[in-house]
């Protein structure tokens, strides 16, 4: 009995192996941000070629460090690599580096004043007082001329920020840094920083709690999340002057704007982009993989799937509350991937 | 003539069955000790096997300690002790001073256990001391049942049920009633030190409890007996069961000390997280272990995650020496009873 079942069990076991036998295997670690719609499509592509793709989600630090020791084939990250992350990547790998935006994230502003309700309108000097802790009250008279036709109560303002390390964060900070020389000087950009002033809650989920808990409260979520509960988001001026509603297309707009004078490594911070309907908190989430990968089963297989999400793949983008990479920047991520090789040689 | 004869014979008739015996109990030692002789190697290893375990988690702590060590010595190098005493904590800029988390870890904790003792100690001397048998079982259960649910558990609850109260009622009424003083100042977000000192309270307990109940289970019935003969009552007895167990006390209390300082996710979730000193009970804090928790994932460049790595470290340090001293103390109390019933 016990020997006729285990022949069986390994008979099995051999005949669910059997059909990934021969195929190309490939690993990913990095950024949580891009974990849902990198699952849709390691499914999708999985059940189109066969190829399976197995993806840590470990935070894009830890998807760099892996990337850079070599344990995995590509890196996920929210933030592009700095020069250090860079130089030990050639180092480490013995390859340059490539970037490769792979979809788009908006971060919404949100809050929480019921007497209000929707679509309270800031500039970018205006929110970053607001996180310097120099605009303490609603009804200051900054906000008011900034909201002609809304009653802002005299409440205190409760500042609410990520306390985790976020890509969320990385790009927040970025627009306030462009938009106020006073938080640049102060505060900076980063994944984390030195919050002048607020409470810091863990996990996007976490700040959200905040927000909904507390009146007068001010806080930044990602574009999903807003979208998924129905939060209320602040309209932003953008640098034409408009007052940009988040919404997928003008997130995507914000790239498509950018694109135009996209750097030649496509490390592109896109908050407070060109263009009349770009929302300006905004940035790309970035694949990162060697520009010669030495095993050229992996590199073929990896290319042609980068290949595959960054056109066709975009098509799941917003059923997962993601905006969609503008066709320029497609076009920019295919060049790029054409230009990897394996030992040197073409693909 | 006849009878020496005799007894001659005798004699060499004994010396006979001596010596044959004296052969065969040779020959019997020699074939134990050729079975044996295997069980004895077989003691050897054994104890040998154990030995090697019992310095293997010796050694393991001293690993860890080193590869914390080695895998922060940037932050080392670039602060120095300066890391210790330093105010500012800025991934941007690269400054990394942790006294802030520090004193937020510390602080929290102490306030865990200023409202947690007077709790543990009174559920141990009720165990102990005065529950019947019948109720002590389930409900020294109960008490230990604390420490299984899961700290993310006790985080949920702070948020929604705890934080909300804390700010609709308890915090408001403290300020009233306190307006003077460092304690209750600052705008009442509910999320601060005291949401999270009270959960800590709360998580702490059963560790307090319950090693507290089996100090004074220990505690000789002599003590008790003596007392009562002496014309004590119910109350005096517990004060002298109480004085006589107080080291162990003590070490119970510190190993509740440890727990709160390790304590991570239901902390984060309620204390704020600003690394900030100020000793209100309304403000937020920051602990080390948060710090870690929040951080890491997202840590980029080699400085920043050596210093949130060092940081780990003054933590492991700050723990371990706080359970070798709750360990000390409950140990010289046990000694101190062995001596004095001997």
């Amino acid at each position: 009995m016990m020997k006729k079942s285990l022949i069986l069990s390994l008979l099995f076991a051999v005949a669910f192996m059997l059909p990934s036998y021969g195929q190309v295997k490939l690993t990913g670690a990095g950024s949580t941000f891009d974990y849902p719609i990198f699952s849709k499509w390691f499914d999708t592509y999985h059940k189109m070629t066969g190829v399976e793709i197995n993806y840590a989600s470990i935070g894009s630090g830890g998807g760099i460090r892996q990337v850079t020791a070599g344990t995995v084939d590509f890196g996920a990250s929210d933030a592009p690599l700095t020069q250090e992350q860079m130089d030990a990547f050639k180092k480490g790998v013995g390859s340059e580096v490539v970037h490769i935006p792979i979809i788009i994230g908006g971060v919404a502003i949100t809050y929480n004043l019921p007497s209000v309700g929707q679509g309270i309108k800031l500039d970018g000097a205006a929110l970053a007082d607001i996180y310097l802790g120099k605009i303490t009250k609603w009804n200051d008279p900054r906000l008011v001329k900034l909201n002609p036709d809304k009653k802002l109560p005299n409440k205190a303002i409760l500042v609410a920020h990520r306390s985790d390390g976020s890509g969320t964060t990385f790009i927040f900070t970025s627009y306030l840094t462009k938009v106020s020389p006073e938080w640049a000087k102060r505060v900076g950009n980063s994944t984390a920083v030195n919050w002048p002033v607020g409470l810091g809650a863990k996990g996007t989920e976490g700040v959200a709690g905040i927000i909904a808990q507390t009146k007068g409260s001010i806080g930044y979520v990602e574009l999903a999340y807003a979208k998924q509960n129905n939060l209320p988001y602040c309209d932003l001026k953008n640098k034409s002057g408009n007052f940009v509603g988040l919404s997928f297309n003008t997130v995507s707009d914000a790239a498509a704007g950018a694109a135009a004078n996209m750097p030649k490594d496509l490390r592109a911070v896109i908050t407070n982009a060109d263009g009349k309907n770009s929302y300006p908190i905004s940035g790309f989430s970035w694949v990162v993989i060697p520009k010669d990968i030495k095993n050229r089963s992996h590199a073929e297989a990896l290319v042609k799937f980068l290949k595959w999400a960054v056109t066709k793949g975009q098509e799941d983008a917003t059923k997962l509350f993601y905006a969609p990479l503008p066709k320029p920047v497609q076009k920019l991520d295919l060049q790029k991937l054409n230009s990897i090789t394996s030992n040197g040689k073409k693909l | 003539m006849d009878s020496p004869k005799e007894s001659e014979i005798v004699d060499k008739v004994q010396n006979y069955f001596k010596k044959k015996n004296e052969k065969s109990r040779k020959k019997r030692d020699t074939f134990l000790k050729k079975i044996l002789g295997n069980n004895n190697l077989g003691d050897i290893f054994f104890e040998r096997l154990t030995w090697f375990f019992a310095v293997l988690v010796f050694f393991l702590i001293i690993f860890m300690g080193w590869e914390m060590y080695s895998h922060s010595i940037l932050s080392i190098k670039k602060f120095g002790w300066g890391f210790l005493t330093s105010t500012t904590w800025d991934p941007y800029s690269e400054v990394f001073g942790a006294l802030p988390v520090i004193f937020g870890t510390i602080f929290s904790s102490v306030l865990g256990l200023i409202l947690a003792i007077p709790l543990g100690l009174g559920v141990a001397v009720f165990l102990s001391e005065l529950a019947p048998p019948w109720l002590e079982k389930p409900l020294s259960f109960l008490t230990e049942l604390l420490a299984g649910i899961p700290s993310v558990i006790y985080g949920l609850w702070g948020i929604f049920v705890l934080v909300p109260w804390l700010r609709e009622s308890v915090e408001p009424f403290l300020q009233n009633k306190f307006p003077e003083g460092p304690f209750f100042q600052g705008a009442p977000y509910g999320f601060g030190m005291l949401a999270a000192g009270i959960i800590l309270s709360i998580m702490v307990l059963p560790i307090i409890s319950s090693i507290s109940r089996d100090v004074l289970k220990s505690v000789p019935d002599t003590q008790r007996e003596a007392s009562y003969a002496l014309g004590a009552t119910k109350w005096e007895v517990i004060k002298v069961v109480l004085s006589y167990a107080k080291s162990g006390l003590l070490g119970a209390i510190i190993l509740g000390l440890g727990r709160a300082i390790g304590e991570t996710m239901a902390v984060t979730m309620v204390i704020g997280n600003r690394p900030e000193i100020s000793f209100s009970l309304l403000d937020p804090g920051y602990t080390m272990a948060s710090v870690l928790a929040n951080e890491f994932t997202e840590a980029t460049s080699n400085l920043y995650l050596n210093a949130l790595i060092e940081l780990a470290l003054v933590l492991f340090v700050i723990t371990i020496i706080i359970n070798i001293f709750a360990r000390l103390l409950v140990w010289s109390t046990e000694r101190k009873w062995k001596v004095k019933q001997a």
